[in-house]
């Protein structure tokens, strides 16, 4: 059987598994829902304050949630042995990391980005500043599952590896939240996003590639 | 054949085996003994190349695992403590996607065939979860069956199991040895597989 199929059918375990638990779904975009809905609440309505703040909000929102989510990447596969089986494949460890980063991207960060722009409307963002918010996080959610999947990795096993894993991972998304939120107050500012979006597509490709090694590394420590 | 050649393990401070040799043939049995805590599962994850040994080597037809590690894996199926078994998945899916992970071929029918070798036919479409842990290792075993592995690491596969998966499991690992497959087992119970001598490597703590 050829890699092509191997990954296919991983993904497809991965996509049945999280329908099984959509409730694990559900809760991290409540989450995501509820932390940017208390802003307005903590700072007040006034709409110009709120119409500066709601790009930002929205993406430490997604930073958080996207960190929240992270427990489920390998924690449960650790523990039922799934893990081993799979490093025990054929094939290279990089790519079903890949291919699993992946799954988790399309369960956990698309449903951000599809709520995203209710979320920026209730902060009155315009809607090319929405379009912005929306591009941007397209861009950067995938990089939040990519560096996220390094600390996963490397907390799996440990005992409070949830707290570990914010302390790990939060500093190592600091300029995904400086370029994704960038992004849209240059919008609204009307400088163009343009020099923001093509960092955060930079620092995509460079993720992308990078990271699958560095988390077959941790899952190697983990493991032993 | 695969080889152990003067194998050490330290897990923390503590010297778990060391100068362990061991060989083992086509169509032979190797059955690792020893107390609790004498290193025979750390021995089996290290021939199977998920730990690393502290010292020495294991060879795969005269090759370091490590050099041909593709056809290593290929060759060879790994059944540890945890059966890897998903709790949201039907024993069916488990089986399924476990086989299409490990690059093994199998057809529905085979998959289903298995699941009913293994007195599973009645519930391949029930949730993993209302299994019991027999039925749950009954489930990780049936992979044996499809997997044309010719090594077979197997730590501890008698656990839980009733007299008749017992019997089934021997004659199982009775016919791969028949058939020219090596099986390298840890167990605490007593294994009496018709026409085959176990060699035994004993540990000592």
């Amino acid at each position: 059987m050829t890699m092509p199929q191997t990954l296919i059918a991983l993904l497809r375990r991965e996509l049945t598994l999280a329908m099984r638990r959509r409730g694990d779904v559900l809760t991290i975009l409540f989450f995501f829902v509820i932390v940017a809905s208390l802003f307005p609440l903590g700072v007040g309505p006034d709409p110009k304050v709120l119409r500066l703040m709601g790009g930002g909000v929205v993406w430490v929102a997604a930073l958080l949630a996207a960190m929240l989510s992270l427990g489920r990447l390998f924690a449960n596969d650790y523990a039922d042995g799934t893990l081993e089986q799979l490093i025990l494949t054929p094939t290279p460890p990089v790519v079903w990391i890949l291919c699993k980063i992946i799954a988790h991207w399309l369960v956990s960060g698309v449903p951000l980005i599809l709520m995203a722009p209710v979320l920026g409307v209730q902060f009155g963002l315009p809607a090319d500043a929405l379009w912005v918010l929306v591009f941007s996080l397209l861009l950067g959610t995938p990089v939040l599952s990519l560096i996220g999947a390094i600390g996963a990795a490397l907390t799996l096993g440990l005992r409070g590896g949830g707290v570990l894993v914010s302390l790990l991972v939060l500093p190592l998304y600091i300029p995904v939240l400086i370029f994704g939120a960038g992004a849209v107050d240059s919008t609204i500012s009307g400088l163009g996003a343009e020099a923001h979006l093509s960092l955060l597509g930079g620092i995509l490709i460079l993720a992308f590639m990078l990271t699958p090694w560095a988390v077959a590394a941790a899952l190697r420590i983990s493991i032993e | 054949m695969l080889e152990g050649k003067n194998l050490a393990c330290v897990r923390g401070e503590r010297t778990l085996f060391d100068h362990l040799n061991f060989t083992l043939n086509a169509g032979e049995l190797l059955l690792v003994q020893g107390a609790n805590g004498s290193g025979k599962t750390s021995l089996l994850r290290t021939v199977c190349g998920l730990l690393t040994p502290e010292f020495g080597e294991i060879l795969w037809d005269g090759e370091k695992i490590g050099a041909v590690r593709e056809d290593y894996q290929a060759a060879m199926v790994f059944l540890g403590h945890a059966p890897a078994v998903k709790d949201d998945l039907t024993a069916f899916e488990n089986l399924d996607f476990s086989c299409r992970l490990a690059g093994i071929e199998a057809s529905r029918e085979d998959v289903k065939g298995a699941l009913g070798h293994f007195g599973l036919g009645h519930c391949l479409e029930l949730p993993a979860k209302s299994l019991s842990q027999g039925q749950r290792r009954r489930v990780a075993l049936a992979r044996l069956l499809l997997a044309k592995a010719k090594l077979w690491i197997l730590d501890e596969p008698l656990v839980a199991l009733d007299q008749a998966a017992l019997h089934l499991v021997q004659t199982l690992i009775g016919d791969h040895l028949q058939s020219g497959g090596m099986a390298l087992l840890t167990t605490h119970q007593m294994v009496s597989i018709p026409g085959i001598e176990p060699r035994v490597l004993q540990l000592t703590p």
